[in-house]
């Protein structure tokens, strides 16, 4: 039954892909309907949420001591003692990815029908996203690091295809080719921390590893193993996560990653696979609580990555990449909640991150869609009366994201800060980060919201309609900006309503005296995470205060600031410095280019011009050369004349002759 | 009682056919020259055999002579026709122009 799971959409991906491969492509891609392919493709991802949710009331009527379910699909490799099985695991923690993978993504494989409708491939569309689904799915069941693993390279690859497309656009595909090379540095980090996991534990498999450390409520190291190892392993994997959950240095790659068409970006990264990182540190949670190097090192590194990530986003013009930067930051959040042990937090906020950033980039895939593919919010304002549903839907979600109460957002960021800031791994200072962070986030989201909706329209709208003119596919009579068809904002409105919602399955302990259902719920993977030192409710009621007082405040600076568009201007000419810095994203970009990719290229050059032409070539073709020549010689003997041939065999007949009789003497 | 002749005298001439059956193969052009001369090369072998034979009272030599006789008339009808093949494809028995082996 756990196999039905991944297997529900490699069957959507086969059919679709085969689909498209053998009838569309070499048809010369005649222009196809994405209704057939969209409905294979949802039906494919919506069996396997059923399947999931069936597993997970299962595992619900299981006592919390055994709630798991493993099933073993094949023994791949095992070499003496060496075992390496496709086995599926599925415990509280994995129940909770699957259903948020395949619910969120069932409702984005919907939106995608509406959205993808003008697309000329959406066979090979919906093959890529039930490809997506089908490896995150073996990303977070697998039973073993290797099975993740496979999973883990599968996502990067349709990641890879996805964002690039649309590949005729040079830009988009090497966005493409950026995601998978920085992906690539991650790997090799994930990869280094498997071996050195296997070689001190002897094993990869995430139950006997577990066995291996904890014992009973106790965790602690195995006989023989130093925590050096540990700390190295922790450090190893996470940089896999660095790479995979755009944390710094290695985000550089996501802002980029917005190419790709929008329903990819919700899914992708923002709500699934970009969380897989976090996943895995909650996986191996007790590794890391282990070593408290490692997890100050993933605490600082997230709290960082929050705060910066949230500076570029204020600046940032194009709808989807101040999302792209706020969802780098966000994980940063989570980072930073795992950091100070606060494993289950961290999870909290992946899932309702998953609601409300799913349903902050399908809105705006519905703004770029109403508005023919416009994504520059400075060329928007006043979409709240053309577009009213979208209008509300996205309110929701960033209302969520600001952290206001009783939004989901604010419950599992608040208890993300309280966490930093009363836990033995947190500080006052990653507080702050955090806090500010939220500020920030608060401000940014406003004014995004503000550009788009409120206001007076910046755009021409006699120009919009003209746009329609060929534009014909919309199914709406009339031209200009409007609202997205109900297939789009269906989807919009369930993940309202989950982002409204989500947050109360993670009450925090001061308001009903006992931890949240979810913490409860990640028991049996995730130790309750104790905080002793700060008891007093007091304080943490204080902080929550706090925090709602920074999220309002945000909003009403955002709110108040981009009522006019010319104060932010005067603000840019106050700062310019800042505000460069700001705008060309601190650098970083170039900073790489100049750091690493210029000197890689100069040196590969180096290499091609210098050894492989000059000293490789030389010795190949030399050796080609002397047995030209060497031909081209004794050739000349070959004169086809059988006389000459007779004449030269006598003369050798002759000479042996003369050897025997007179040479043997 | 009948003269007989010295060996030395009938060898001499056996070596004299040799080299002149030699010397067609190697300076001839013409194929069927060439297939005559070989003729004559064997049968100079012939003679010395049945030479030695005599003179050395062994039949080895003798039986030597019919084997190569056998040999000879197979390998005279295998040559010349595929003389005659040759012929008829390259349409000569030139061995100047038949020179399929150079290239």
């Amino acid at each position: 039954m756990l196999a039905l799971i991944p297997l529900f959409p490699l069957i959507g991906f086969l059919i679709n892909g085969s689909w498209y491969a053998f009838l569309q492509a070499p048809s010369g891609r005649p222009k196809a309907g994405a209704a057939v392919p969209g409905v294979i493709a949802t039906l494919a991802i919506f069996a396997s949420f059923v399947v999931s949710l069936i597993l997970f009331l299962q595992l619900n009527e299981l006592s919390a001591d055994n709630r798991v379910i493993d099933q073993l699909v094949l023994q791949w490799i095992t070499i003496g003692d060496f075992k390496l099985d496709i086995a599926f695991h599925l415990d509280a923690l994995s129940s909770l990815f699957t259903l948020v993978i395949t619910g969120v993504g069932t409702l984005i494989h919907i939106y995608s029908i509406g959205y993808m409708g003008h697309d000329e491939t959406p066979g090979k569309f919906f093959s890529y996203l039930n490809l997506f689904c089908f490896a995150m799915l073996i990303l977070v069941l697998g039973s073993s690091l290797p099975v993740l693993f496979m999973g883990w390279e599968g996502v990067g690859l349709c990641s890879y295809l996805l964002i690039g497309y649309w590949y005729s656009d040079d830009e988009k595909a090497s966005a493409g080719k950026k995601a998978f090379i920085v992906n690539r540095v991650g790997d090799f980090g994930f990869l280094l921390g498997m071996f050195l996991i296997f070689s001190t534990f002897g094993t990869l498999d995430f139950t006997a590893l577990k066995v291996a450390v904890v014992h009973g409520h106790e965790i602690a190291l195995p006989a023989g193993v130093a925590l050096g190892t540990v700390t190295s392993i922790c450090l190893l994997l996470f940089v896999g996560c660095m790479g995979k959950s755009a944390q710094i240095p290695l985000y550089v790659w996501l802002p980029d990653a917005m190419a790709g068409p929008t329903p990819v970006s919700a899914l992708i990264h923002a709500a699934t696979m970009v969380t897989s990182g976090i996943y895995m540190v909650s996986r191996l949670n007790y590794l890391y609580t282990l070593s408290p190097a490692a997890m100050s090192v993933v605490a600082a590194v997230g709290a960082f990555t929050a705060f910066f990530a949230a500076t570029i986003a204020i600046v940032q013009r194009d709808i989807k990449k101040v999302l792209a930067y706020s969802t780098v930051s966000q994980l940063g959040y989570m980072f930073l909640a795992c950091g100070v042990g606060a494993f289950a937090s961290g999870v909290f906020h992946v899932i309702t991150h998953a609601f409300f950033k799913a349903l902050l980039f399908l809105g705006a895939g519905s703004v770029i869609h109403g508005m023919h593919e416009e994504q520059d919010i400075m060329k928007m304002g006043g979409l709240k009366s053309k577009m009213p549903r979208t209008f509300l839907v996205f309110a929701v979600g960033w209302l969520a994201i600001c952290g206001v109460p009783p939004f989901s957002g604010f419950f599992s960021k608040d208890e993300i800060l309280w966490q930093a800031f009363s836990s033995e791994h947190g500080s006052v200072l990653l507080w702050v980060l955090g806090a500010l962070t939220a500020v920030m986030t608060a401000f940014y989201m406003t004014r995004l919201f503000s550009l788009i909706f409120l206001g007076k329209p910046r755009f021409d709208e006699k120009a919009m309609s003209h746009h329609s003119g060929h534009d014909d596919g919309h199914g709406h009579g009339h031209g200009g900006v409007h609202e997205s068809p109900f297939v789009m904002v269906g989807p919009l409105m369930i993940l309202a309503v989950l982002s409204a919602v989500g947050g109360f399955m993670g009450l925090p302990k001061v308001m009903t005296g006992t931890e949240g259902w979810l913490e409860h719920w990640l028991e049996p993977v995730i130790p309750i995470h104790e905080v002793v030192e700060y008891s007093s409710s007091a304080l943490e009621w204080g902080l929550m205060g706090f925090s709602v007082v920074l999220a309002v405040l945000g909003i009403f600076a955002g709110l108040k600031l981009y009522q006019n568009l010319n104060k932010p201007k005067a603000l840019a000419e106050r700062w310019p410095v800042m505000h460069g810095l700001l705008e060309n994203k601190w650098y970083v970009d170039e900073i790489y280019q100049a750091v690493f990719i210029r000197p890689i290229r100069a040196l590969s050059v180096g290499l091609w011009k210098g050894f492989d032409v000059a000293v490789i070539d030389r010795i190949v073709l030399g050796f080609g050369r002397v047995f030209e020549w060497t031909g081209q010689t004794l050739r000349m003997t070959q004169t086809g004349s059988i006389q000459t041939y007779a004449f030269v065999l006598l003369i050798g007949i002759v000479m042996i002759v003369g050897y025997l009789i007179y040479g043997m003497v | 009682m009948m003269q007989q002749v010295e060996p030395w005298v009938v060898l001499s001439f056996c070596s004299a056919i040799f080299f002149i059956g030699l010397a067609g193969v190697l300076i001839r052009r013409n194929i069927l020259v060439i297939l005559m001369s070989i003729e004559l090369m064997l049968n100079a072998v012939n003679l010395t055999f049945v030479t030695f034979s005599k003179q050395l009272s062994q039949m080895g030599g003798q039986m030597a002579v019919f084997f190569i006789i056998t040999v000879a008339a197979a390998e005279s009808a295998v040559g010349l026709g595929l003389v005659i093949a040759m012929f008829r494809t390259l349409r000569s028995v030139d061995t100047d122009q038949i020179q399929l082996l150079r290239e």
